[in-house]
């Protein structure tokens, strides 16, 4: 029986997360608009690990007084699902996104023994003029450039503690309204930091299913959710939902993922069903792959 | 826990080697057996017990109340944990220091943080010449860590500096950063001759330069972003080093005689 809050109907679902490595960087620029343009082009492609090599997205933006330079800055958060690609994924990114937007320079913002390179792969860069400054313990590279010099630190901490795969399915009756939903949620879900929304504006509207009728497909559509094969497949919708919009969560660590749900899931209860969405799930895949189990009952506001 | 308090009992009538009053070599030391400590450098023996009234107390904090321009050595090889000197101190204050701080309220003599690796060094007054400068045929100088100079420091001022953070709030005698290897040298007061003499890396940001030697080549003014950073990272320690790292900073590389990839930096 599904539970309900303010007239939202609540599946006893849960979604089913999996460990990944992630780590946090902050882009500072002359000003917020450069800084957020080098944070989006970094955090484009960059949806799933399936087909893009890591996951990313803007944890949030900073004023220059939360900056190491005191300009404005964004902070990033990318994840992989293994410290080598995760290193590739940000050597990649950063050296072509971030290198190359007018007037930036690239942090580390995450504590950890274990270290990424950042710098002190880009500043190969330098062709011999890049230059190393220390202080205390923390390493830049100053890479001359052409509008000046690339700041860049030398490593980011590593976590193995991220999580990523969180998610909510989120019900309406129509487009307009799951999506109205679906804003609300994502909105909410941006205020909580350590986690992103990987997906275009937070959501995805193709949620897959493992495996295919074709050998060469490793995942497919999610046919129980689409509303166009109601009733033609085992279908997981009910007679009022004609729409089906899911939100991707990837966290540092997974409290940084429950937060997240629970923020979504207290904006869309608070939306209430006739503006917004009629039913919150959860996907997973009978828990057995994942080892984070993040249930929708114990997420309620 | 109250510090270990060593009160200078008179001016000591020769130089002192105070090297054997640190805190990893006092540790579990008996009051009697640190006063039992010679510190002389001349036949004329002298103890610990006779130059200071020792006052037992925590190790990793060391006061000298009184100090004396005989004082050498002090801090010397300092691992961890604090010394403060009230008063002035000899030559090689924090040779060989890797961590911990060393204070002095008034000035030091030659050699201050000579080949410091780590920690903070500061003094309150002047420091004699070769501030941070390796000895006797040693390869480098300091190569990690702060020193903070609150007055002002004698000729050649961060020679042969490898690494680490060097900020003179006062001026600075004649051949400041001579042969750097790398690392920073700030100097808030006038400098004296030839800054950066054969530097082959490492930044020097002078207040007030001197004529540059023609060995070093102009690469116009900017405001770097790196220079930001370290004046935010520097800013609680030294304002005025920070203040003039915001400022819009003429750029010029050298020294063009060694290997060249050095910059001295001085306001626009």
């Amino acid at each position: 029986m599904p539970m309900i809050c303010n007239g939202v109907r609540i599946d006893d679902s849960f979604a089913e997360a999996f460990p990944m490595q992630g780590t946090a960087i902050i882009i500072t620029a002359p000003n917020a608009k450069w800084a957020l343009q080098a944070a989006v082009t970094m955090t484009g492609f960059a949806t799933s690990v399936i087909g893009c090599g890591a996951e990313a997205g803007i944890d949030r933006e900073l004023p220059g007084e939360k900056t190491p330079d005191g300009r404005p800055g964004v902070r990033v958060l990318i994840f992989s699902m293994s410290g080598e690609t995760l290193q590739a994924q940000l050597v990649n990114r950063v050296g072509q996104c971030v290198l190359t937007s007018p007037g930036s320079a690239c942090f580390a913002d995450l504590a950890g023994e274990e270290r990424l390179q950042i710098g002190d792969n880009i500043r190969y860069f330098g062709d011999g003029w890049q230059v190393s400054k220390k202080f205390g313990d923390r390493h830049f590279w100053r890479v001359p450039v052409m509008d000046g010099e690339f700041l860049c630190e030398a490593t980011t901490g590593l976590t193995k503690d991220a999580v990523g795969g969180g998610n909510l399915l989120i019900m309406g009756a129509t487009w307009a309204s799951t999506m109205r939903a679906t804003e609300a949620a994502v909105e909410a879900m941006n205020g909580v930091e350590g986690a992103v929304l990987p997906f275009p504006g937070g959501a995805v509207r193709s949620g897959s299913k493992v495996g295919a009728k074709y050998k060469t497909m490793m995942a497919s559509t999610n046919d129980a959710y689409c509303p166009t094969l109601r009733g033609a497949v085992k279908t997981s919708l009910d007679d009022d939902i004609g729409c089906v919009l899911e939100i991707v969560i990837d966290g540092l660590t997974e409290r940084a993922v429950a937060d997240a749900m629970r923020a979504g899931i207290a904006a869309i209860v608070k939306l209430g069903p006739q503006d917004g969405a009629v039913r919150i799930g959860a996907g997973n895949y009978g828990g057995k792959l994942g080892p984070f189990h993040f249930h929708l009952k114990d997420l309620l506001p | 826990m109250k510090p270990f308090v060593f009160a200078l009992k008179r001016q000591p009538d020769q130089r002192l080697d105070l090297a054997p009053l640190v805190p990893h070599l006092i540790a579990g030391k008996s009051a009697a057996e640190i006063a039992a400590i010679q510190l002389q450098t001349t036949r004329e023996k002298l103890t610990a017990g006779d130059i200071f009234e020792i006052e037992h107390g925590d190790a990793q904090s060391i006061r000298f109340e009184g100090g004396s321009e005989r004082f050498d050595n002090v801090g010397h090889g300092l691992k961890s944990g604090s010394i403060v000197v009230n008063g002035n101190a000899g030559k090689a204050i924090a040779r060989f220091m890797s961590g911990g701080s060393v204070t002095v309220t008034g000035s030091v003599g030659p050699f201050a943080g000579s080949a410091l690796s780590g920690g903070i060094l500061e003094i309150e007054g002047d420091a004699g010449d070769f501030l941070g400068a390796p000895i006797n045929g040693e390869m480098e100088g300091m190569s990690g860590g702060f020193i903070f100079v609150r007055g002002s420091a004698g000729e050649r001022a961060g020679d042969r500096l490898r690494r680490g953070t060097i900020v003179i709030e006062g001026g600075a005698g004649d051949y400041p950063g001579s042969r750097m290897i790398a690392g920073t040298l700030i100097v808030l007061g006038s400098s004296g001759a030839l800054p950066g003499y054969l530097m082959r890396r490492g930044t020097i940001v002078l207040a007030r330069p001197p004529a540059i030697a023609p060995t070093f080549v102009d690469c116009g003014v900017h405001q770097l972003t790196f220079a930001r950073v370290f004046a935010r990272l520097l800013e609680p320690q030294s304002a005025g080093a920070a203040e003039l790292l915001l400022r819009p900073l003429r750029r010029l590389a050298g020294d063009t005689a060694a290997l060249g990839k050095g910059e001295v930096f001085f306001p626009a």
